[in-house]
């Protein structure tokens, strides 16, 4: 219909006699197709609206604060950078005498030990949790058992992870369940306190919490490879590894850069976990910001969270540099 | 015959390694909130880790009295309320939103990334800014505005997806006959329309309540005077810990999984009836 020649002939020369002239068909056809469907406009302005308030309105206030001056009412409008100064800077850095002669600050530190962290997390995420995705894609074949194990490894994400930190302290304490049961196979002779409280014992309880976020979209994109092109690899005679490292692999990497992206914005953020199994020893950017709210210097406060959100920026970026989320989908 | 059988008796093998992988990842998933459901039958005399000494329900009846753990029952009122009104509005807004996506507009792009960035923005950053923001107006926050806006901006996103890929494999022209009997717009949606997309929309539902229920980092700053559960429960934490924090954290477990077991009922049955 769209190839319909703009200038129609006024009259053409039919077979038999003058034709009146063709109608305008792609007139016609927009007077009788009407809009259908409710109007847009009205179907999102609530969620626009509401996002504008909460979202960001929080956003753009933080920007804003984090160059205002601190005072003893909270914080006076200011155009200063101090507080960025605070963040990346130690006393004595430009001092050449001193002991802390171009030392990073402590905060950005932090924010370094947060970023470096969480990738360790995300690492061991990946390799735990891909193997789970690949024997529910792969390896179970009805469709039912398929959805009930799959569910059964979900489930836990929509508990709650302050619930599931909590279970850790019976598991990690110096009398805890995992110190009985290395004691009891001889691998520890004695139980040690290495496992609560210790950076161990954190990175396993946030491996546990967060690693059901990348089971899911793994399984999703591993889901939709077509079996077809496995059996045919097969018979070609490439073996497990040779179809795992040129198909498998390839085809879920936009499930495991979600799934990674996933669990990095989390865990850059996190706070809770911690508190509740690391027993407030460390401290992350996450644990600043609050730290600083509760003493009332909300500018710092701000200024930590804008660089938290740098960072995040930073390793998104760099996780879709690694893979092509937009290419491969 | 014997290079099938090998290769049979290798697949087998495979297969038997990663069952047995992924009963060990079950365990270790659900291990330390079995442990934590145990404990929480300690005897009276004992502590907050194995071994047991005895079994009894005390520090369950502890959770009953109100001295103990503060206002417990009142936090998880307002937990429970909190994570409804959050239900109903993420559903809404998220059918909406997905409805809007049908169609191309200007500043789809943006709005999408606006929804996502709800998915994105961690907890704390969302708690500081609106925090901040409310103390410069004066208002002080309160679990049922501020903290109802920022779950809403957390649990959008996941019904939106949700949304989204049901209306990605939805029939237009089911919607077309009906407008072509004259139909009006409203018409077609509550007679074909909306039977259709029912059980995404509770999905979407059940991503609104778990999370909201749940929700911690969010709440943090924003909760104002009164307590909802998770800030109850971590408000005890900085208590000496008790087997009543086990026992709290397993009423919760549970009442979280009824929640999503009811979910996938309702679930199921509106996807029999409109399929």
């Amino acid at each position: 219909m769209n190839e319909l020649p703009q200038a129609a002939p006024r009259h053409h020369r039919g077979l038999i006699g003058d034709q009146p002239p063709p109608p305008d068909v792609a007139a016609v056809a927009r007077k009788i197709r009407r809009e259908t469907g409710f109007p847009v406009g009205w179907l999102i302005a609530p969620a626009a609206l509401w996002l504008l308030l909460f979202l960001v309105l929080p956003l753009i206030g933080i920007v804003i604060f984090s160059f205002w001056d601190a005072s003893a009412k909270g914080m006076t409008p200011d155009f200063t950078f101090k507080h960025y100064g605070a963040f990346f800077v130690v006393e004595g850095f430009f001092d050449p005498e001193s002991r802390d002669f171009l030392t990073p600050g402590v905060f950005a530190r932090t924010l370094w030990s947060t970023f470096r962290f969480t990738f360790i997390v995300m690492f061991f995420c990946l390799i735990i949790g891909y193997p789970v995705a690949y024997f529910l894609a792969m390896q179970v074949n009805s469709f039912k058992f398929q959805l009930a194990l799959f569910l059964l490894a979900m489930v836990p994400f929509w508990t709650s992870y302050l619930i599931r930190a909590v279970a850790w302290l019976p598991m990690l304490g110096r009398r805890g369940l995992l110190n009985k049961a290395l004691v009891s196979l001889g691998i520890l002779d004695k139980p040690t306190s290495f496992l609560l409280y210790s950076e161990f014992g954190y990175t396993m309880a946030l491996v546990q919490l967060y690693v059901v976020l990348c089971v899911g979209p793994i399984f999703f994109s591993l889901a939709k490879i077509d079996r077809a092109i496995l059996e045919a690899a097969r018979d070609m005679g490439a073996n497990s590894f040779q179809v795992f490292r040129e198909i498998i692999g390839p085809l879920s990497l936009p499930g495991v850069a979600i799934g990674m992206i996933f669990i990095f914005v989390m865990i850059m953020g996190e706070f809770a976990t911690a508190v509740v199994v690391y027993g407030g020893k460390t401290s992350t950017t996450g644990t600043v910001i609050l730290n600083y709210y509760a003493i009332a210097n909300y500018p710092f406060a701000a200024v930590n969270a804008i660089m938290l959100m740098v960072a995040m920026m930073i390793g998104v970026v760099i996780i879709l540099r690694v893979v092509n989320i937009r290419k491969e989908l | 015959m014997a290079r099938w059988t090998a290769r049979r008796a290798k697949r087998v093998g495979t297969k038997a390694g990663f069952s047995v992988y992924y009963m060990l990842f079950i365990v270790f998933i659900y291990g330390p909130m079995i442990a934590m459901f145990i404990l929480s039958f300690q005897g009276r005399r004992g502590g907050t880790s194995f071994p047991l000494r005895g079994f009894s329900l005390y520090w369950w009846n502890r959770l009953l009295e109100p001295s103990t753990v503060g206002d417990l029952q009142g936090a998880l009122g307002r937990s429970l309320i909190l994570a409804l009104v959050v239900m109903v509005i993420t559903a809404i807004f998220a059918t909406m939103l997905a409805m809007a996506f049908r169609k191309r507009f200007i500043g789809s792009g943006v709005l999408f990334y606006t929804v996502m960035a709800g998915l994105m923005v961690p907890g704390v950053l969302l708690s500081l800014g609106l925090a901040t923001l409310l103390r410069q107006i004066g208002l002080p926050p309160a679990w049922w505005h501020s903290g109802l806006g920022v779950h809403v901006v957390w649990t959008l996103p996941f019904g939106f997806l949700v949304m989204m890929a049901v209306f990605n494999r939805f029939d237009e022209s089911l919607e077309e006959a009906a407008r072509d009997m004259g139909a009006s717009e409203w018409t077609v949606f509550k007679e074909v329309t909306l039977p259709l997309i029912l059980p995404g929309i509770v999905a979407a539902g059940l991503f609104g309540f778990t999370l909201s229920y749940d929700e911690f980092a969010r709440t943090t700053l924003l909760a104002g005077e009164l307590n909802t559960l998770p800030l109850d429960i971590n408000a005890q934490m900085t208590q000496r810990i008790r087997p009543t924090l086990f026992a709290l954290g397993t009423a919760s477990t549970i009442l979280s999984l009824m929640m999503i077991g009811l979910f996938l009922v309702i679930y199921t049955a509106l996807y029999r009836r409109s399929h």
